[in-house]
């Protein structure tokens, strides 16, 4: 059912972990099925994400996504990661089953609400990130 | 390979394969025929109908071949809706039951059919209180599953059948899972239909049967030709009803030595999980249940993930998560017996089989163990209920 790719970074998901005092963190549920991602940044003073982290609670999918978005993400500048949607994940990963497109939101979700947090902390605005939501199933109402 | 999910189905026994192979390419005649070849083959499924209709104290004419545990549910329920709807069209189930009767009373429901969903404690033993404040003069039929397939709970029949007896209303048990795995007597019980299907008792798939007391009128449910006493049409799959009939016999045999090893190994597995994994519950009845089903839930974890780290140690399992079941709702059975989504998230259901040996036991806990650590240790709730105990201690 799952890619190679998707097996692989599920079997040695990078970046699980916690980030102490991290720069931004963000916590993102789903009421759909009840699953939550919660994402950690560590980023310098340039603005470029040096360390990213993650835990999650979920299926295969939304492990090897947060795997992999947390990979994509790192060494990015705040701008950069603001291009690693959901879909990039999803190609990075060589796709996902139709069923486990909202796994992949949940990575993007997440690491928007850390950028947000790292924003509010320090009081900056970053072009183009709106303000996340709790609960991916508004957005994915808006999306599909 | 440990195979523990029994409950989804079973393998074919030995035995059972060997006595439908000359039902192939020798006896392959149309039982129904008048020439002497299709003899041998009627009198195959003749002796089937007895050996499945002994396993339940019934007579074999009350047995009549499907073409499993769905069809069975779905003739029953809806034949039984036809013939008495000049009587009342309401139903009683319950909350639990499978998709096969859960569907088929919400199909009715949009024929203008009432149904009474009973709820169920929580141990998933529906509450006899409920059941009988439900009936109505114009209930035609109650249908209660024997034993449910997720979480194994025994149903108390008897106590159903009385009731349903006493207010003059048909009982039908989908006893799918129950079937050859506890004994089960269709008069002592009260029950007028009852579901089987032969792949959960090590028959072939693709086979099944309706008991039909003699008496209940319903009419047929697939039309055509005249076989099962113009009930139930389509030539005879004459190898499967072989089949079925056959691994009805073996599971009559030895029924009760059976039961009690696969009760140890179940409680054995039970007591294992429980005591040496914490934020661990069972599902299910603890003793009033399938001597082959465990059902957990190990909170802060979630289901399919478990079940690929355990698929990767050759472990087959299932799961009521929400995430495995394509609908991305829980398990409307865990959700029943009253837990909140997220412990439905870390379900786990193992089935044993005869087969099943300690090693094989003891070798799935030590995974396990290994594997909700390792997930655990991803998981943001249980990072958060730590820092909270942390914060509590302090
Ligand atoms: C309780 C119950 N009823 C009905 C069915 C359906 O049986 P079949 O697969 O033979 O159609 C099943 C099988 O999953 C079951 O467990
Ligand atoms: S996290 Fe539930 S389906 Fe992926």
């Amino acid at each position: 059912m799952y890619s190679e790719k998707v097996m692989d970074h599920f079997n040695n998901p990078r970046n699980v972990g916690e980030i102490e005092n991290p720069s931004g963190v963000g916590t993102v549920g789903n009421a759909k099925c009840g699953d939550i991602m919660r994402i950690y940044l560590d980023i310098d003073d340039n603005g470029i994400i040096q360390e990213a982290k993650f835990k999650t609670f979920g299926c295969g999918a939304a492990v090897a996504t947060s795997s992999m978005a947390t990979e994509l993400v790192k060494g990015k500048t705040v701008q950069q990661a603001l291009e690693v949607t959901n879909k990039a994940v999803m190609e990075a990963l060589d796709g996902l089953p139709p069923v486990k497109v909202h796994c992949s939101l949940l990575a993007e979700e997440a690491i928007h609400a850390a950028l947000w947090d790292y924003a509010e902390k320090n009081n900056i605005k970053i072009e183009g990130l709106e303000k996340p939501v709790d609960d991916i199933e508004e957005k994915m109402e808006e999306e599909y | 390979m440990i195979y523990l999910d029994n409950a989804a189905t079973t393998k074919v026994s030995e035995e059972v394969f060997e006595s439908m192979k000359p039902y192939f390419c020798e006896q392959y005649a149309n039982p129904s025929a008048i020439y002497s070849f299709a003899g041998k083959s009627m009198k195959a499924v003749d002796e089937a109908r007895k050996n499945i209709a002994d396993l339940i104290g019934a007579k074999p004419n009350e047995i009549y071949f499907t073409a499993g545990g769905s069809e069975s549910d779905n003739w029953a329920i809806k034949a039984a809706a036809e013939l008495y709807n000049t009587k009342g069209k309401h139903i009683i189930t319950s909350t639990i039951e499978h998709h096969a009767v859960l569907h088929t009373c919400q199909y009715l429901e949009k024929q203008g059919y009432e149904v009474t969903y009973v709820n169920v404690d929580e141990y998933g033993v529906i509450k006899l209180d409920e059941l009988e404040a439900a009936i109505r003069p114009d209930t035609i039929l109650i249908t209660i599953m024997a034993a449910n397939n997720e979480i194994g709970t025994i149903q108390p029949l008897k106590e159903i059948g009385g009731l349903a007896k006493k207010n003059g209303i048909l009982f039908h048990t989908d006893a799918v899972q129950a079937y050859g795995h506890i004994p089960l007597n269709v008069d002592e019980l009260g029950i007028d239909m009852l579901s089987a299907s032969g792949h959960k008792f090590h028959g072939p798939k693709g086979i099944g049967f309706l008991y039909i007391r003699k008496g209940v009128r319903i009419g047929s449910f697939v039309h055509g030709g005249a076989q099962e006493r113009s009930r139930r049409a389509g030539t005879h799959n004459t190898p499967g009803i072989v089949g079925i009939g056959t691994a009805a016999a073996l599971a009559a045999d030895g029924l009760q030595a059976r039961m009690e090893k696969e009760t140890a190994l179940r409680d054995y597995l039970i007591k294992r999980v429980l005591t040496e994994i914490s934020y661990t519950r069972l599902n299910g009845h603890e003793t009033d249940r399938l001597p082959n089903n465990a059902n957990f839930c190990f909170r802060f974890i979630e289901g399919e993930s478990l079940l690929i780290l355990l698929d990767q140690q050759g472990i087959c399992a299932s799961s009521g998560s929400a995430c495995t079941s394509g609908s991305l709702d829980p398990s409307h059975v865990l959700l029943a017996i009253g837990l909140p989504h997220e412990i439905a998230h870390g379900s786990l259901r193992l089935t044993l089989s005869e087969e099943t040996t300690r090693e094989d036991i003891d070798f799935t806990v030590d995974a396990i163990k290994k594997i909700v650590e390792r997930l655990r240790s991803m998981s943001p709730l249980y990072e958060d209920f730590i820092k909270q105990n942390q914060k509590e201690e302090a």
